[in-house]
């Protein structure tokens, strides 16, 4: 099932007067189930792509169809609400809540949720799956950038996504941490999530199954990987 | 309800992690807050003292200055000016019955201050003379003898009753009924000797200790007959000041005007702005004592109020370097699905949280202050009531959420403002 697809999507930034184009004419198709990478130089407009395609930003033109809707007259609350409940991000710096616990961290999303219930119970299980259920009452400046990643992930998790959104997930991380988060990411993808990655590095690319290259603002190619070509990550880092 | 309950929770974990600030923040607050509890807390103290000082003095009394006074200000008398438009004629005009039907006693004063002698003991105080009917006009309690009566007065008689003080430093240790006491005439440039500038008295009886009664100490004064004081202390003709029981508290309204009417043929006026003398009840005493008072709250709480503001503008301060300090958690929050709402409430919610602490302390330290401050005004021995009103509280309690909102509306609106990307920029 296509879970999104871009028609003629232009963004165009307009600074005192001068008009700078971010992004030309963007069309891509992205089915439910993808490990999709975007992958581009810093200034290409990549980031842009994500936030456009994550509802952090309107484009200035074109067609956005998301889960089978017509996005183009929704609200900025209902988008809010697609951004809680079938959108998770994950940033290159985590953006944890300092001092506040791990849990509570997870929980957030819960916080801007219709669900009234089990929130403490649906924010254990989200860190059960990063591997981080021991760690619930620490402070999220208490523990490693690894786990920092590892909590940001599982608060994306929460709300039980279509998609899972990760901007230069290991940028902050050493490789071992890295590897960790591709991992993840990777299983993820394994038990059913949509993946889009974002990234100016090749070879975290290479873990998606389908690398779209994005060049000022326009998409230069779109290629599936080779099962031969792909990397897969291990779980590396222990707790 | 939960996410409710998680985030007050969220909120005051945010503002303990920033004590310091937190409570630097809401000291505008507290002083403004504790300002209006304790203002509101003396006007209330005050206003009971004022009525409990004047009610002691007795009931349906009707009091007659000389002097022009304006219908709500003090009469000039009060200021110590002397005005000699009160005569003995007046006095007896007032005392007949069929001018002034409902008056059951009249009593004419005069005082001034006088040193007592006895042996070689002295005092500094003041002298009331009045005339017997003293005691059928106020409330007077003997602790020994008598006081004088209305024969003595009219004779003259030199007799004497102290006040419980001033019996005290005179025989600290004997009876004083009985014994001979001496004034001084005071302002008498040609003694020479002594014995021809003072006037001996006999103590025929002395006051229980009274305390405090319409601001004067009763307690640190003696009575004498009215013509003695008059002419013999003083030296003077006339009154200045006649004090009327008036039967009942229904009639206390038309004896004020019979004794205006009688002033008014006795002084041959026929323009009542050219009157000069006033006639007052208590009534019109404590409306304007309580008026005073009124206008004194009145002005101290716009003083609160001013500080309440400041204390706002402190807060919105505050508020809008938070806002920008957490740019990055409101684009986060944003980018999770917080609406705007959600953004703007999170903050408004905050402000009223640090407001209404503020307000809390301020209610705890406003009640501190006016307690001590009852304290020290009952040591002092006036007999002051701690008031605090619900109603004080309940306003304190408002008007500090009401500054939270007020205040912390435009921070709570700019942080919903932020746009994600940017917020999520934001180094």
């Amino acid at each position: 099932m296509m879970l999104i697809e871009l028609k003629n999507i232009i963004k165009d930034y307009n600074n005192g007067g001068v008009i700078t184009h971010v992004l030309h004419d963007i069309n891509l198709k992205v089915e439910e189930g993808e490990f999709m990478a975007i992958m581009g130089p810093s200034g290409s407009g990549k980031s842009t792509l994500m936030h456009t395609i994550g509802f952090l930003d309107r484009p200035s033109s074109g067609d956005y169809f998301f889960d089978g809707e017509d996005t183009k007259d929704f609200t900025d609350d209902e988008l809010a609400r697609i951004r809680n409940e079938r959108i998770g991000f994950v940033f290159q710096s985590f953006n944890l809540l300092p001092r506040t616990t791990v849990l509570d961290n997870v929980m957030l999303p819960l916080l801007y949720s219709g669900s009234k219930n089990n929130h403490e119970k649906r924010a254990k299980d989200a860190l059960v799956a990063v591997d981080l259920g021991e760690r619930l009452h620490f402070m999220s400046n208490q523990i490693s950038g690894g786990q920092k990643q590892r909590v940001a992930i599982a608060r994306a998790l929460v709300c039980d996504p279509k998609v899972i959104f990760a901007d230069e997930p290991t940028g902050n991380l050493d490789s071992k941490s890295g590897s960790t988060v591709m991992h993840i990411l990777e299983k993820l993808n394994q038990e059913g999530k949509t993946i889009i990655l974002v990234t100016h590095d090749v070879n975290v690319a290479l873990h998606a199954k389908r690398v779209v290259t994005i060049r000022d603002g326009e998409i230069v190619s779109d290629k599936k990987v080779e099962e031969g070509e792909r990397k897969h990550s291990t779980k590396v880092e222990t707790d | 309800m939960k996410n409710f309950l998680s985030e007050i929770k969220n909120t005051i974990k945010n503002l303990l992690s920033r004590k310091g600030r937190s409570f630097l923040t809401i000291l505008g607050i507290v002083i403004g807050v504790a300002g209006v509890i304790i203002i509101i807390s003396l006007g209330a103290g005050a206003q009971s003292l004022v009525l409990g000082q004047i009610t002691k003095l007795g009931t349906n009394l009707v009091g007659v200055l000389p002097g022009q006074s304006n219908e709500n200000g003090p009469p000039a008398a009060v200021f110590g000016i002397q005005i000699k438009t009160l005569s003995q004629r007046d006095l007896e005009a007032i005392k007949d019955k069929n001018k002034v039907p409902y008056a059951t006693a009249v009593a004419a004063f005069v005082n001034g201050s006088a040193t007592i002698i006895s042996g070689h003991e002295s005092v500094d105080t003041s002298f009331v003379a009045t005339d017997g009917t003293y005691p059928k006009v106020q409330n007077v309690e003997m602790d020994k003898g008598e006081f004088f009566s209305e024969e003595e007065s009219n004779t003259g008689s030199n007799v004497i009753v102290l006040g419980y003080d001033v019996a005290e430093s005179l025989f600290p240790d004997g009876e004083p009924l009985g014994q001979i006491v001496k004034i001084k005439i005071p302002n008498n440039n040609s003694i020479i000797n002594e014995e021809v500038g003072s006037i001996p008295f006999r103590v025929i009886g002395v006051q229980k200790k009274m305390g405090t009664v319409a601001f004067q100490n009763q307690d640190d004064q003696v009575f004498i007959p009215f013509s003695i004081g008059q002419r013999q202390l003083l030296g003077i003709d006339y009154i200045q000041f006649i004090r009327i029981k008036v039967d009942d508290a229904t009639n206390v309204k038309s004896t004020i005007l019979d004794v205006t009417r009688v002033l008014r043929e006795q002084h041959r006026i026929t323009n009542p702005t050219d009157d000069d003398f006033s006639v007052r009840d208590l009534a019109d005493a404590i409306k304007l004592l309580t008026g005073i008072t009124g206008t004194l709250s009145l002005f101290l709480s716009l003083m609160a109020g001013i500080s309440l503001v400041v204390g706002g503008i402190g807060i919105m301060n505050i508020m809008l370097v938070t806002v920008s300090e957490r740019t990055r958690e409101i684009g986060l929050r944003k980018a999770i699905g917080a609406t705007r709402k959600n953004i703007r409430n999170q903050f408004l919610f905050e402000s009223i949280v640090l407001t209404l602490s503020g307000g809390v302390l301020g209610i705890i330290l406003g009640i501190l202050i006016s307690y001590l401050i009852a304290l020290g005004a009952r040591f002092a021995g006036y007999d002051w009531a701690f008031i605090i009103s619900p109603v004080a509280i309940i306003l304190a309690v408002a008007v500090s959420i009401i500054t939270g909102v007020v205040f912390g509306l435009y921070p709570a609106l700019k942080a919903a403002k932020l746009d994600p990307i940017d917020a999520l920029r934001y180094e």
